[in-house]
């Protein structure tokens, strides 16, 4: 069949569309000129000052302690409600619970923010924990709703997976806690580490809940960036954006090369 | 197979009224909501037995044997295995071990960790794990693939390993739920002897669950043919093709000409039967039979005479024509057709190669030995 000359062009246009904004940051990233639009020549300048903004690489530094820790809080409780989830007979309420886990996903972000704002004030204020909103608020925010996410993964997952390799064990001699660990677990752990990386990315990109939930001194990297564009874009942050554009597209690369291969070996 | 231990003693335990059964199943129920999956099923295996349960999908076979294995609890009813009542034993703690129709191989480990899997469980050291798993391997004769993974076996060889798994832990009884399932046709009946092999070497009670006959009847000590939840019939593979209990039986096992009729008058040797199709014939008198009483004659395609000339001294003859013929090699089979437009399969060995075999549209008598056939009264 003749291709014809409308699909390459819708195709150019979509992604132009989705990714000229992107490419055009990154080439002006490695601007010599200090007008964020005016092209100057090429330089490493920014990626220079970056280094030494200590404002920057401190927020740098709990997002990323953020975003790993809340990943990992994530993936178990996302793993453990999607276990639940597929392994369980039909229980009341069953329904219900798969439409709760997974709401978080199309939740407005404000309306998750507001919420979590208002039951930490209030746990405050009953049982004297979380005190005040710091790392430990945004955490919290954040292995809530990227163990959505998770669970959407595994739950995906463990529906793929033979359910007799389970049974196998069991019949072997294994207890339900062995059987989870040494079968269920490892079959399904490259789903789990795909899962890791996109709670990962979702936590090192929220802005909208962290400033919801954080505090005095735990100012993520995208509240500081977000703070310091409204006094005028530098070309500094420019060098940051690109610097994380490349950590999350390689996070998702290797999330997206994971699962593809391991649906590719369930056939 | 050098020697047959199970020889010495009677191979036929079934048979003694006193022998004491190893696996007992009383009065079994299984119901998913509405629907009853196991009836009322009662079911008595020996040790050493290669018992076949066979019957088409959705009959029950499978989920009797998940019973067994402990993955669904009954309704009601119990089981036995060497006198433990099994109620209330997890799968994990039963003395049986199951070989999965998908054979559910670890695909994490390797050939070798798969077969040790349960010996590790049950408590035996990584040396002696490692060392009866290598025995197990050398027994179905995949000693040299101990390292590879699941996935980079054959069909066939991932069979045996899922084989040796399940025996490793040498348990009182191997659930295989359809164990040839995924092989093709020759690799089958390869795998059928085998299979009889090493259970008769073992020695361990194997149940198999199947929908294929050919499998049941090559494999069996004896066969319980299910339907609709219930067993139809238990017997050895030749009670059940030569003295079906009923239409359905008859019909699952093998093929078979069905002829309705009508009771004649009691005779001492023979009785007659009024049927529609081939008139009134003769057949050896049953006990329990009234006269006028419906029943059913059962004829196996392979006991019909087919002659061009009336067979001299038949005592059971009609004339028909043949409408279609099949050559298969070893035998040919036959549609003839009567005078009342029933139709009648018959199957002939090709014997000779010099013969003039019947062929289409030839004119032909039909005969049948009263011996031959079989009164059915359900």
């Amino acid at each position: 069949m003749r291709r014809g000359w409308f699909l390459p062009l819708f195709a150019t246009l979509g992604f132009g569309f989705l990714y000229a904004p992107i490419v055009s940051l990154i080439v002006f990233s490695f601007n010599e000129s200090r007008l964020v639009t005016v092209w100057g020549g090429f330089s490493t300048r920014w990626y220079g000052e970056l280094i030494s903004d200590g404002q920057l690489l401190e927020a740098a530094w709990v997002s990323l302690k953020i975003a790993t820790i809340s990943a990992s809080l994530a993936v178990v409780i996302g793993t453990l409600a999607a276990f639940v989830l597929t392994r369980f007979a039909r229980f009341r309420g069953k329904l219900l619970l798969t439409g709760m886990v997974t709401a978080p996903l199309v939740m407005p972000e404000v309306i998750i923010g507001l919420s979590l704002l208002l039951l930490f004030v209030a746990m405050e204020g009953m049982l004297g924990w979380p005190a005040g909103r710091g790392m430990t608020t945004v955490i919290i925010a954040h292995s809530t709703f990227c163990a959505a996410y998770v669970a959407v993964i595994a739950q995906s997952r463990l529906r793929d997976m033979d359910e007799s390799l389970e049974e196998a064990a069991r019949d072997l001699g294994a207890g339900p806690v062995r059987v989870f660990f040494d079968i269920t677990l490892p079959v399904i752990a490259p789903a789990l580490v795909s899962g890791w990386l996109l709670a990962f990315t979702l936590s090192l990109d929220d802005l909208v809940i962290a400033s919801f939930v954080s505090g005095p001194g735990a100012s993520t990297l995208p509240m500081v960036i977000f703070s310091k564009v409204r006094l005028g874009v530098s070309p500094d942050v420019n060098a940051l954006a690109t610097i994380i554009i490349g950590i999350v597209a390689l996070a998702v690369t290797v999330a997206g090369i994971l699962l593809m291969r391991q649906t590719r070996r369930a056939r | 197979m050098t020697s047959n231990p199970a020889l010495a003693v009677n191979t036929r335990p079934w048979t003694d009224p006193n022998a004491q059964p190893f696996i007992s199943i009383r009065n079994i129920t299984k119901r998913f909501g509405d629907f009853t999956a196991v009836n009322d099923v009662s079911l008595d295996i020996y040790r050493s037995e290669l018992f076949c349960l066979l019957g088409g999908s959705g009959c029950g076979k499978s989920t009797l044997l998940r019973m067994l294995s402990g993955f669904e609890t009954p309704t009601s009813g119990k089981i036995l295995i060497d006198g433990q009542d099994m109620a209330g034993v997890p799968a994990d703690r039963r003395p049986t071990n199951m070989m999965f129709q998908s054979y559910a191989l670890f695909p994490h480990m390797s050939v070798e960790k798969n077969v040790a899997y349960g010996l590790l469980r049950e408590g035996k050291s990584k040396a002696e794990a490692a060392e009866r798993a290598a025995e197990m391997l050398k027994l179905v004769k995949l000693d040299s693939f101990a390292r590879r993974k699941p996935h980079q076996l054959s069909g066939g060889q991932r069979q045996r390993v899922a084989l040796a798994r399940a025996l490793a832990k040498q348990p009182k009884v191997l659930l295989l739920d359809e164990p040839l399932g995924a092989l093709d046709k020759k690799l089958r009946e390869e795998t059928q002897f085998e299979l009889i092999n090493i259970q008769e070497t073992l020695g361990v009670t194997f149940i198999v669950v199947t929908h294929d006959q050919d499998e049941a009847m090559t494999l069996a000590t004896r066969i319980g043919v299910m339907t609709d939840g219930v067993i139809a019939q238990i017997g050895e593979p030749r009670e059940i093709y030569e003295t079906p209990k009923s239409r359905f039986v008859a019909d699952f096992i093998g093929s078979v000409n069905l002829f309705e009729g009508r009771v004649g008058p009691a005779a001492p040797d023979l009785m007659r039967v009024e049927t529609e199709d081939l008139g009134s014939v003769s057949v050896p008198s049953a006990p329990g039979l009234t006269q006028g009483q419906t029943v059913w004659l059962a004829m196996r395609p392979e006991r019909v005479w087919l002659t061009r000339e009336p067979k001299p001294g038949a005592v059971n003859s009609v004339p028909g024509v043949v409408m279609d013929m099949g050559y298969v090699g070893h035998m040919s089979s036959y549609m003839v057709r009567l005078a009342n437009g029933r139709q009648v399969r018959v199957t002939q060995a090709n014997e000779s190669r010099r013969d003039n075999p019947i062929s289409w549209d030839e004119s032909v008598h039909v005969s049948f030995e009263p011996g031959d056939f079989r009164v059915l009264t359900q």
